[in-house]
């Protein structure tokens, strides 16, 4: 295969990445590792690399519309940064030591878990009252929908910023966004409404990507012919997510997630038993 | 019921719209670069195969350092710019952590200066820590 054909297909792939990973809020790296490495043949260190930078891209790109529409909690972001910045360090630390096939299988089995989960229970209404530790942190907040402003609050924030902490280890470990990890730990464990917990993700995932990417760029992980098809195209997915999500209902998009996370489950799983990692 | 959000309503809304911008053309310049030294690489070496990339040579492909990327720009080299446009990519969060402190302080919220200060430190320990391995 000559060099643009190469990048022609790999713009295309990024492109549907980064629909899915903004409509979902995880990130276009999910799509783009399995892309990468099955359909490609590319080495798995470079697909992390290009999924970090997708995971950026996709973040920052989707992060500017919804922020200025006010649904992101900018104070919960920033919070919860604290623990996904500090695992995403860590991951990419340990990255060197860790046999990544138990690792993939694990996180596999987690995320089928969580999909299940996520599948049972419908997470659509506002806390109406929160925890002491939300209030001391001014972490409830409010956000736009059809019918007016409405008011939430939130519980559990120790838990969450447990989940946040493990997210963002996976995060710097496998180069993903863990917006999976992310949506559950607002979502199940904190009870806030989905639409703020998949925008508040998709915040963050940007910064907890950039946390570990500095440290990949400098091992090499991110080559300028895999970056190139893949920032554009993962930026051109994102800019139609973001414009579809205002449009499409949360249910609907609960689905597109669950389908998303056992995807990446059941191929985690299949490459951590045959070593592939 | 004392509700501290819709006091600071205005100042959040400032923030919101400046980050939203920020991010907005961070990835627009990003992009931008990548495009162009993508264009460039595509019209030097688009009809020769594909390099094997199911070996990794990490380092060894050059511009994994700020100084290797700056000479790349200099010599009008296609990696070299993509690579540029990767690092302006990478910048762009890091970045709006700086804005969000900044917002933060301005508007005298001294949890939330510490807590951003505090993600601030750990992005910075991330790229000047050495952690390369």
């Amino acid at each position: 295969m000559t060099i643009i054909a190469f990048t022609l297909l790999l713009l295309a792939g990024a492109y549907l990445a980064g629909l899915v990973g903004s409509l979902t809020g995880l990130g276009g790296g999910v799509v783009l590792i399995p892309l990468l490495t099955l359909v490609f043949h590319v080495d798995i260190r470079y697909a992390i690399g290009a999924a970090l930078l997708a995971s950026i891209a996709n973040s920052s790109g989707a992060a500017s519309a919804y922020v200025r529409e006010g649904i992101t909690n900018i104070r919960l972001g920033m919070f919860l940064e604290i623990a996904t910045t500090v695992g995403a360090v860590i991951g990419a630390l340990i990255a060197v030591y860790t046999p990544t096939n138990t690792i993939a299988v694990l996180f596999g089995s987690i995320l089928l878990f969580s999909a299940a989960m996520t599948l049972r229970k419908k997470n659509q209404e506002a806390l109406l009252e929160g925890s002491r530790a939300a209030g001391v942190l001014k972490l409830n907040s409010s956000y736009p929908t059809k019918d007016g402003i409405v008011d939430y609050k939130l519980k559990n924030v120790g838990a969450g910023f447990s989940i946040m902490t493990l997210a963002g280890i996976f995060s710097g470990l496998l180069g993903i966004g863990s917006g999976a990890l992310k949506v559950l730990a607002m979502d199940s464990t904190m009870h806030i409404p989905f639409k703020v917990s998949t925008t508040t993700s998709n915040f963050m995932i940007g910064v907890t990507a950039a946390a570990s990417a500095v440290v990949y760029l400098q091992r090499g992980y991110m080559d300028a012919g895999i970056a190139f098809p893949v920032v554009l195209g993962v930026l051109g997915g994102a800019f139609t997510g973001a414009k579809l999500l205002t449009r499409i209902d949360a249910r609907v998009l609960k689905y597109i997630f669950c389908a998303a996370i056992s995807f990446v489950a059941i191929e985690m799983i299949y490459n951590g038993f045959n070593h592939k990692f | 019921m004392k509700d501290v959000n819709k006091k600071q309503q205005p100042a959040d809304y400032d923030i919101e719209q400046f980050i939203g911008l920020q991010l907005r053309y961070g990835v627009i310049i990003a992009s931008l670069v990548v495009l162009a030294g993508g264009i460039l690489y595509l019209c030097t070496t688009g009809n020769i195969p594909m390099p094997h990339y199911q070996e990794f040579i990490g380092e060894k492909a050059g511009f994994s350092t700020a100084h290797q990327i700056w000479n790349g720009v200099s010599n009008l080299n296609p990696k070299g710019i993509i690579e540029l446009g990767v690092v302006i990519l990478i910048a762009t969060p890091i970045l709006r952590i700086f804005f969000s402190l900044i917002g933060f302080m301005l508007e005298k919220d001294k949890l939330y200066t510490a807590i951003t200060f505090l993600v601030l430190c750990v992005m910075l320990f991330s790229v000047f820590g050495g952690l390369k391995v």
